[in-house]
Order: structure tokens, then C-alpha cells, then sequence
């Protein structure tokens, strides 16, 4: 093996030792220094995951979403404006929408109910959410009995439980017949929600959507754009909160090892001039503190990392998705894809390994720099 | 081989605790056997040995090792200098505690990348040779004083200095062991190596092995006897 290796197999030989000759000062800062990481990477991969799951849903966001304003307040759709709107030069098809709220007292939460034509449901058939489906302690063939507009309940009939795929929206989801859904609500034939259209060139959805203000002066067009920039500004406003609290942490953790790392205990200092005195260079005296601190951060960051990813990706995110999801009663129990990105883990190593780097190299480099003759003086 | 031409070192230059530990030194020491540095506490035995080992430099003068001059070397150079041709035994023996024997033996050959089986057979051998090789796995914390003197000694062998330098060997021995102490430096000699050691203590200085006791009061060279 050529000097320069077998050298630093010595100083690393050296510093683990010393490593483990100072356990329990070291192992507590490796274990808060772990937690550090594993919040911040844990906050990191969950914003990422998703903003990226939410990018999928967002694909099948209708175009243009037309809705009725009635002194500014959404009301009911008139049928004959989805005529007015199809003769719109433009737009391709045309659909009205049921959907609604309902609050449930018995699990204090409102549920979106949603009329799905495509899923050729019966007037009494209905189909709920995972999330919905576990609280309630519901399956297929249950019946689910709503409130309905006249007071009496409606007997509904599972039949079928919403898939855990896009549960993240889906959790408080319904999905039932048209028919159903008027005899639940009440609601006239010729009424609905609101309506959502197709453009036939999207480069000229905006264009469409003055049209149709123009020709419906009650009507309020919502652009697909503009979804998912209100679902991106609420997004990164949960994760900079987040971020708030996690970098108050970090303040507190660089505190922590700055006093830690850089008040080198007078042992050490004694240490270092033995060192010194008997033959090693100040460098010498730096790689060893360099492999200190990259030993004991890496082996942190490395073990914080793992146990953020598995816990955002296998565990459900239970600590942090609260925070960044909002806090829902019908807690959604989703997936993320797993995902490594590497700019981010450099972004994690700048912020956790190198600080932490630095407040071990400098104290070590000031008391290196010491003139080896103090040592002759016990 | 090592000449010291009007060597000065004085502590906290230009404050008002100044201290000139060294005054005018002018000193030729020679290659082979035991030079002695003795005299009272305070006297500048350390100081001088300090700057005789690369320890620290000069506050004036010169000091030449084999025609070299050293006091206006850089820090790296000296290092380079110190770890090649002198090995120490401090007073307090300074071994790293939480360490083993052998390591601490092993510890200042680190720096220099020596193939490890080569490594641990030089200590192995030192170990063996000052009777310690049963003590190989011992931290260090646990030795006696003869051990842990000893100890050190095999480490200030380890890169197989030319000169060793005690700083009052058997200051922390009784006689016995301090006799023994001076027999281990005697046989050093033997060798070839250089040994300079300072002490105040009578045992070392009147002892057979010395060859030359070089007395300082005051920072000042008063006495210098040959044996
Ligand atoms: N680092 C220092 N700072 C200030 N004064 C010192 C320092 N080291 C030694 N001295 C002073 O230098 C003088 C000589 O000390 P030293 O060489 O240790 O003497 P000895 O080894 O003979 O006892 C003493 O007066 C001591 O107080
Ligand atoms: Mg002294």
C-alpha cells in the first residue's frame, strides 16, 4: 500500500478510536445529529413526493371549469348555459358537473360526494374512499345510510371501495348515480354544479374564457392553470412553515455542536500537543479532525437519510404529512413513488455535513497551530 | 553536531511578566552518549532542551543541526526535522490515555505511513526488549510508573531517532527504578544514539552512565563537565 493511504488508514485508525474512547459525549451527538437529519430529509422528501404526486392528479384537471356566480356567490348551473356555452366558437365538449359536500356528525368530517356517469352506478349504489371505508369500518355489500335533503336517511350500497393509488384525494371521496345524488340533495333536474369544458386549441383557453364572461356576464371561468398555481402558492406555504420550524431546529443543533465539536475539552487540547510533540504535523493533526467530523456526520446523515426515506415511502409519512398535508380527519393512507434526487441530498450535506465539518476542523486547527513545547510543561 | 551561537529565548516578550528563560547560550553538543543539563528549578533545562529538539525556536540566535540551520525553519520543516532525529520523554510522560500500550508506542510513526506489519513489529520489539511485551494490550492508564516511563521510552524509539531527549526522567521514581531508567538510556548509547536528559537530581548526574553534565543557573551556562 503506498504511504499516503497507509497514512490515512492511521489517522482514520486514530480517530475512530478516539471516537470511541469519548462514547457517550459522541454517541449523543450522533443520535440528536441523526434526528436533525432524518426531520430536514424527512420535510425535504415528502415536499418533493408530493408536489410530484400532485402534478399526476392535476393531469386530469379539466381545462376550463365554468361556474355561476350569484352575487359572487357559487350557485347552481342553469342546464340551458351548457347550450350557450357549447355554441362558444372553441370549445370542444361540454359537461355538466354534480358534485357537494356533506358533513357527517358521526365521524365530525365533510366528505365530497361526486357524481361519476362513467362508473354506471344506480340510483342507490355508491361508492366510497379508502380512507372513509377504514373509519367507518365499511366494506362492499355495507350499506351507508346519508341524511338526505327531506330528513329521512338514504340507503346507499357499497359497491366498491376507491383505490389507495390517488387516496391522497380520494380519502373523502364519494362517488354515486346521478339519480342518487338529486334524491340525496334535492336538486332539480335541470340544475347542476357547474360545468367543465374542453378546449379545442388549450394555447387559447384564456381567449375561451373571456368569451364565455362575455356571452354568461354571471358566469365565473376557472382556468386549469390557475389550479394548479393556487395548489402550488397553498402547497409552499405549508412547506416553508415546515421549513420555519426545521430550520429553528437546525439553529438549535448548530448551537448544540459548535459547543460540542468546537469547545475542545482541555483532554483533548493535551492531546493534540502530545501529538504534535511527538512528530505529527498540524495537517496531520487536520485530517484526523477532518476524518472526526466527516465520520461522525456522514455516518449521521447517512442513517437520518435512510430512515427519512423509508418512513416518507414506506411508513406513510405519519410525522410530517400534518403539517404539510393540512390536517384532515380522514386521514389519507397514500403512497409515494420513491425517489432519489441527487441534487437534493447535496443540498441536505451542504446544510447538515459540511457546518458541522467546519466546527470541528477549526478548534482542532487552533489548537494544532500551538507551539509543541507547551507539552514539556505538564 | 547540534551548535547552539548566542541563544536566547525569553516568554511574553515585551509585556511586563517577561521572562527570559535563556541568555546567550553558546553551546557545541556532540554525537554519542549522555549529556546531562543540570541545575535548580527555573534554571532553563527545559527551555533549552525544548529548543535543542525543534520543540520551539530561538527568541535570537542561531542553532545548526550537522551544519544546518534550524531556528529560521519553517514549522513544517522543523516538524520534518523533529520526527526523523529526535525522540522525547516528557517529565509527565504524556502517554494518551484510553490508548493501549502498544498503540501509544506505535502513535507517533502514524504520520509516515510505515507498512503496519513493519509498525507493529518495531513496537512489538521495543515492547519486548524494555520487559512490557505482556503489557502490549493494557491501556495506558492502568501502568506504573516504571512501566509508564518505559512506555515512553519505547515510543521516543519508535521512528529510531538519533537523539533521544528526557526532560527529567526520574523525576516521578524512586531510585531503584530511576537507576534503571538511566541503565535503558546507558544502553542507547551503546547503540549510538545520542541521549540528552535534564534533571536536578543527584542520582543522575553523579551516575557512571553520563558522559558530560553541563550545568545552567539563571538561564546561563555556569559548569560544564566532562566524565
Ligand atoms: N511558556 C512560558 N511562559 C512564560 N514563562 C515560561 C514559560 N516556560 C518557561 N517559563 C519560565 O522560564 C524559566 C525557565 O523554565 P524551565 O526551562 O522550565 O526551567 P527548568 O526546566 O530548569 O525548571 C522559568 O522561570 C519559567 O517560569
Ligand atoms: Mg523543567
Amino acid at each position: 500500500m503506498p504511504a499516503f493511504l497507509e497514512r490515512q488508514k492511521y489517522l482514520l485508525d486514530y480517530t475512530l478510536a478516539a471516537l470511541l474512547r469519548r462514547k457517550t459525549r459522541n454517541f449523543g451527538l450522533l443520535l440528536v445529529y441523526t434526528l436533525l437529519v432524518f426531520l430536514f430529509a424527512s420535510a425535504l422528501l415528502l415536499g418533493q413526493g408530493l408536489r410530484r404526486e400532485a402534478a399526476v392528479l392535476l393531469q386530469d384537471v379539466p381545462e376550463v371549469i365554468v361556474q355561476r356566480l350569484t352575487a359572487g356567490r357559487h350557485d347552481l348551473l342553469p342546464v340551458a348555459w351548457l347550450d350557450s356555452l357549447q355554441r362558444i366558437r372553441g370549445v370542444g365538449a361540454v359537461q355538466g358537473r354534480l358534485w357537494g359536500y356533506y358533513y357527517d356528525p358521526a365521524v365530525k368530517a365533510n366528505y365530497t360526494l361526486m357524481v361519476a356517469p362513467e362508473r354506471g352506478l344506480a340510483a342507490d349504489e355508491i361508492l366510497i374512499g379508502a380512507a372513509l371505508a377504514r373509519v367507518r369500518q365499511l366494506g362492499v355489500g355495507d350499506y351507508l345510510g346519508l341524511r338526505a335533503a327531506n330528513g329521512q336517511p338514504l340507503p346507499l350500497k357499497i359497491t366498491g371501495v376507491l383505490e389507495s393509488a390517488s387516496e391522497l384525494l380520494s380519502a373523502d371521496l364519494m362517488l354515486l348515480s346521478e339519480a342518487g345524488f338529486r334524491a340525496l340533495f334535492n336538486l332539480p333536474p335541470d340544475q347542476y354544479t357547474d360545468a367543465v369544458l374542453t378546449v379545442r386549441n388549450p394555447r387559447e383557453a384564456r381567449t375561451v374564457a373571456e368569451k364565455i364572461t362575455l356571452a354568461l356576464p354571471n358566469s365565473r371561468p376557472i382556468l386549469r392553470a390557475e389550479i394548479l398555481r393556487t395548489y402550488d402558492a397553498v402547497f409552499n406555504w405549508r412547506e416553508g412553515m415546515a421549513f420555519v420550524w426545521l430550520g429553528a431546529l437546525l439553529l438549535a443543533f448548530a448551537i448544540l455542536a459548535w459547543d460540542k465539536a468546537a469547545g475542545l475539552s482541555a483532554e483533548e487540547k493535551r492531546e493534540i500537543g502530545i501529538l504534535k510533540a511527538i512528530g505529527w504535523e498540524t495537517g496531520d493533526i487536520l485530517r484526523m479532525k477532518l476524518w472526526e467530523g466527516t465520520l461522525l456526520s456522514l455516518t449521521a446523515f447517512l442513517a437520518g437519510y435512510a430512515l427519512a426515506w423509508w418512513q416518507v415511502f414506506h411508513g406513510g409519512a405519519r410525522l410530517f404529512a400534518p403539517v404539510l398535508k393540512g390536517w384532515a380527519v380522514l386521514y389519507p393512507d397514500f403512497r409515494l413513488t420513491p425517489t432519489v434526487d441527487p441534487r437534493q441530498i447535496l443540498v441536505l450535506l451542504a446544510v447538515t455535513v459540511l457546518p458541522y465539518i467546519l466546527a470541528t476542523l477549526i478548534p482542532g486547527w487552533r489548537a494544532a497551530i500551538a507551539d509543541p513545547d507547551a507539552v514539556m510543561r505538564g | 553536531m547540534i551548535q547552539l551561537d548566542a541563544v536566547s529565548k525569553a516568554f511574553n516578550q515585551g509585556q511586563p511578566n517577561e521572562c527570559r528563560a535563556l541568555r546567550d547560550i553558546d553551546l557545541r553538543l556532540e554525537r554519542g552518549g549522555i549529556t546531562v543539563f543540570k541545575g535548580p528549578s527555573g534554571s532553563g533545562k527545559t527551555t533549552l532542551l525544548t529548543l535543542v529538539g525543534c520543540l520551539a525556536r530561538p527568541t535570537a540566535g542561531r542553532i545548526t543541526l550537522d551544519g544546518r540551520l534550524l531556528s529560521n525553519l519553517p514549522e513544517r520543516f522543523l516538524t520534518e526535522v523533529r520526527r526523523h532525529t529526535f525522540g522525547f520523554v516528557f517529565q509527565q510522560f504524556n502517554l494518551i490515555r484510553g490508548l493501549t500500550v502498544l498503540e501509544n508506542v506505535m502513535l507517533p510513526a502514524y504520520p509516515l505511513g510505515r507498512p503496519y506489519r513493519e509498525l507493529l513489529n518495531a513496537a512489538r520489539d521495543l515492547l519486548d526488549r524494555f520487559g512490557l511485551g505482556a503489557k502490549a494490550a493494557s491501556k495506558v492508564e492502568w501502568l506504573s510508573g516504571g512501566e509508564a516511563q518505559r512506555t515512553a521510552l519505547a515510543r521516543a524509539l519508535i521512528n529510531d531517532p538519533a537523539v533521544v531527549i528526557a526532560d527529567e526522567p526520574t523525576a516521578n521514581l524512586d531510585s531503584a527504578l530511576s537507576r534503571e531508567v538511566l541503565a535503558l538510556l546507558g544502553e542507547l548509547t551503546v547503540q549510538g544514539r545520542t541521549v540528552f536528559i535534564s534533571s536536578h537530581d543527584p542520582l543522575v548526574f553523579e551516575a557512571a552512565q553520563v558522559n558530560r553534565v553541563i550545568e545552567l543557573h539563571d538561564g546561563q551556562i555556569v559548569g560544564d563537565r566532562r566524565c
